[in-house]
């Protein structure tokens, strides 16, 4: 079997939460070896962010969901003895990532310039909430906060609504995701010149990106603005029927169709043929409504299905841990440390068929094993 | 040297997700070309959304394939089919998103690849992965969705599944199937040897929700039960979430409610002080928060958290942020050329490498404006 692709490659990361972490998770996925740095006695503060009842071996679950596979070194970062044993892993590193607000891994000694003296070839990796050099960069990095910043709570929900939040922090996983990108590329181009690199990005510019198609829109329409549907809404931009529609027990999602087709599909009567499927878009999905708020759920998916319309039912996790689905893709693995057993959820990507995975729990603090060797 | 640089990606993709990770490839220096199908060309060309279009395409498709090449191929032509081949044959990486088997018939599939090219780095995006019972169902954002949990995660209690308003799996797909190409070609550095990466909408759409699922994973299995009041977040305490104000909304993350209290100026909060309420009795807090913070405009509650280090926002829409100073000096926004001379503006490469951010002027390609590297395929990249 052929090694995972990133096999051999050290990763030494000194950020906590969850932005930088992500990052270093997938790196660790895909075959490297992570050390956490973290502050002696404290750790990484996600240790302690309690999401829910459910901790393992004495920590939060997000913490092992997050940082599954790495190791952990416990540094007093200000010591010059704690300096000076960074030092020496810095020198086998290939990687390096940090999450600190602007301008404290440098006061640490530890940013880019200085780093980069002593290892010549090293890969960098920075996030920020909104990078660096102007009046937001002393802002707080935080999700929800770059999320009402960024304009995206205007696009969910229905056009009454207010601001939506996305109940999930895509600013921190995308930049995460941003990052590494830029670090990938990077040693890619050190395989062929033998120069390192250092990446940046923010969680407003991943936030961007995110919004990147209808945000270019917007900026080239003379300012629009994002109109969201009345009722049922899944989206600004698009037409009826695309979205969410309650049934006599749940609810279905219906994506772009031919409205002929699905009127002909569910043998609605109600005739719609002189309205405009973007403009009359409220009143088409008021009909569509209306059918279907006295059907099964599954029964109308089904029929939908056959029809070949794109439609699908609203299902919760418990629904879709029945289906089995990530179990038969393999996608659900097990751990187990301090005597709890543990089961992860492991990375989305697939190489040569395998899915490459870091393997070992989340670390216990400063347990980094055989970390301080200076090589890997 | 922009660091992809030398690297020639085929993109066969069309609409997001596939297109998404090569545009990122594309924005770190490697040479993209679209292989699309004569006449129609990739569907996206012909989805207009807001009425913009610019010359024959709609604006999105120049959003999603600004700095790429295009040739157009039938692939079920014999000759057509060769010439793609040898075009194959100057590849360093591949991208399709066609249903499962679908490159196996036209004989595109891995292993008929690698027997051309085995250096190549192959990269395929499904809906629901190549084997078990959902290979066949649509593999389109919203659907993914919904069939994931996704949207019973915004939104508040009571209130219906509230989905993301855009293709944020399609972007999250992407995003790791870029991933796993950069991976495999840091390999091949040393092997020698392509690969084949796989990526799905469904698998990304866990991944987004990965810190939360692993507790549904370990816990009772059931899902985490919304806020009633202002949700942003189904697993985190008081006060998390969007509050409206009398000119705007104001979101606040996570803060200590006695700092609120006393902050704010609102007395009722102060018998919540213990942090062991302010997950159980998050809804009761919020209440008070969201009567409390509808008396006065958005900039007299900043005035009082901001100065005291609370994590708070004004919700913005998208005119106020492109106005700030903060997103100006970010400099996020690129100028790209259209067919017609007409620029075009778009967001940049959320990646800034050294210092600068990875830009190119060029717009979306006209279909079939790089044919020639079809007749002469055998050239390297640029």
């Amino acid at each position: 079997m052929t090694a995972p692709p990133l096999a051999g490659l050290r990763v030494l990361d000194f950020s906590q939460f969850l932005a930088g972490p992500y990052a270093s998770l997938r790196l660790a996925d895909l075959g490297a070896e992570v050390i956490k740095v973290e502050r002696a006695g404290m750790g990484d503060l996600s240790r302690y962010l309690y999401v829910s009842d459910v901790l393992i071996d004495g920590e939060s679950s997000i913490f092992h969901a997050i940082n599954r596979g790495k190791s952990s070194v416990a540094v007093d970062l200000k010591s010059s003895e704690g300096k000076a044993r960074i030092w020496q892993l810095i020198e086998g590193a290939d990687v390096v990532i940090q999450n600190f607000r602007p301008g404290v891994i440098e006061r640490l000694g530890f940013g880019y310039d200085a780093v980069r003296a002593r290892n010549p070839d090293i890969v960098y990796g920075s996030i920020s909430g909104y990078g660096t050099g102007h009046t937001w960069e002393a802002l707080p990095g935080q999700d929800l906060l770059a999320q009402a910043r960024s304009g995206i709570m205007w696009l969910s929900g229905n056009d009454r609504d207010g601001p939506v939040a996305l109940g999930l922090p895509v600013a921190d996983i995308l930049a995460g995701a941003a990052l590494v990108h830029g670090i990938l590329a990077l040693l890619v181009r050190r395989g062929l010149t033998g120069e390192g690199g250092h990446t940046e990005t923010s969680l407003i510019e991943a936030i961007a990106d995110l919004q990147f198609e209808l945000l270019s829109t917007h900026m080239n329409d003379g300012g629009i603005l994002p109109s969201r549907p009345a009722t049922n809404a899944a989206h600004a931009y698009l037409s009826a029927p695309y979205g969410l529609y309650r049934t006599a027990d749940g609810h279905i999602a219906i994506a772009m169709n031919d409205l002929r087709d699905l009127w002909q599909c569910l043998d609605i009567e109600v005739d719609i043929s002189g309205l405009d499927a973007f403009r009359d878009r409220d009143r088409i999905s008021a009909v569509l409504a209306n059918h279907v708020r006295r059907m099964k759920t599954h029964a109308l998916a089904h029929l939908l299905e056959q029809a070949d319309i794109w439609a699908a039912p609203v299902m919760d996790w418990a629904e879709f841990d029945e289906a089995g689905i990530l179990q038969s893709l393999g996608m659900i693995g097990r751990e187990r440390r301090g005597g709890t057993d543990i089961a992860t959820l492991l990375s989305p990507i697939r190489i040569d068929g395998t899915r490459p995975s870091a393997s070992g729990p989340a670390p216990r603090l400063g347990d980094g094993g055989d970390a301080w060797r200076t090589q890997p | 040297m922009k660091p992809l640089e030398g690297l020639r990606v085929l993109d066969f993709a069309q609409f997001l997700s596939g297109p998404y990770a090569a545009l990122r490839l594309a924005d770190l220096g490697a040479e993209v070309i679209k292989v699309e199908r004569p006449k129609s060309g990739d569907l996206c060309r012909s989805l207009v959304i807001s009425d913009q279009k610019v010359g024959d395409d709609s604006l999105l498709f120049h959003t999603i394939n600004r700095n790429k090449k295009s040739v157009t191929a039938d692939l079920k032509d014999a000759r057509d089919l060769d010439k793609v081949k040898a075009l194959i044959a100057t590849a360093d990486v591949m991208i399709h998103n066609y249903r499962p088997g679908v490159m196996d018939r036209i004989g595109l599939g891995y292993d008929a690849v690698q027997a051309i090219n085995p250096r190549l780095v192959y990269g395929e995006v499904s809906g629901y992965g190549t084997s078990g019972p959902w290979v066949g169902k649509p593999g389109q954002d919203l659907v993914v969705q919904a069939m994931t949990g996704m949207p019973w995660l915004s939104g508040n209690d009571g209130d219906a599944p509230v989905p993301a308003g855009f293709a944020v799996l399609d972007i999250a797909c992407g995003n790791h199937l870029a991933q796993g190409i950069m991976a495999a070609l840091i390999r091949r550095g040393t092997t020698g040897k392509g690969a084949l990466v796989e990526v799905d909408l469904m698998s990304s759409s866990f991944d987004f929700q990965f810190e939360i699922f692993t507790s549904f994973l370990n816990g009772d299995g059931k899902m985490p039960k919304r806020s009633a009041v202002s949700n942003a977040n189904a697993t985190v305490a008081a006060p998390y979430g969007i509050y409206q104000c009398r000119d705007g909304f104001l979101a606040l993350a996570m803060a200590p409610i006695a700092t609120l209290a006393e902050l704010l100026d609102c007395p009722d909060l102060t018998p919540m002080s213990d942090p062991d309420m302010w997950f159980s009795r998050r809804d009761e807090i919020k209440e008070i928060l969201r009567g409390h913070l509808s008396t006065q405009v958005v900039r007299h509650w900043l005035d009082q958290l901001e100065p005291a280090d609370i994590w708070c926002a004004e919700v913005m829409d998208w005119p106020k942020i492109t106005e700030t100073e903060g997103f100006d000096a970010l400099d996020i926004v690129q100028e790209i050329a259209g067919p017609d001379g007409k620029s075009i503006r778009t967001t940049s490469c959320p990646i800034r490498i050294d210092g600068t951010r990875m830009r190119s002027g060029k717009g979306g390609p006209p279909l079939g404006a790089d044919n020639e590297l079809l007749s002469n395929g055998n050239n390297p990249a640029e």
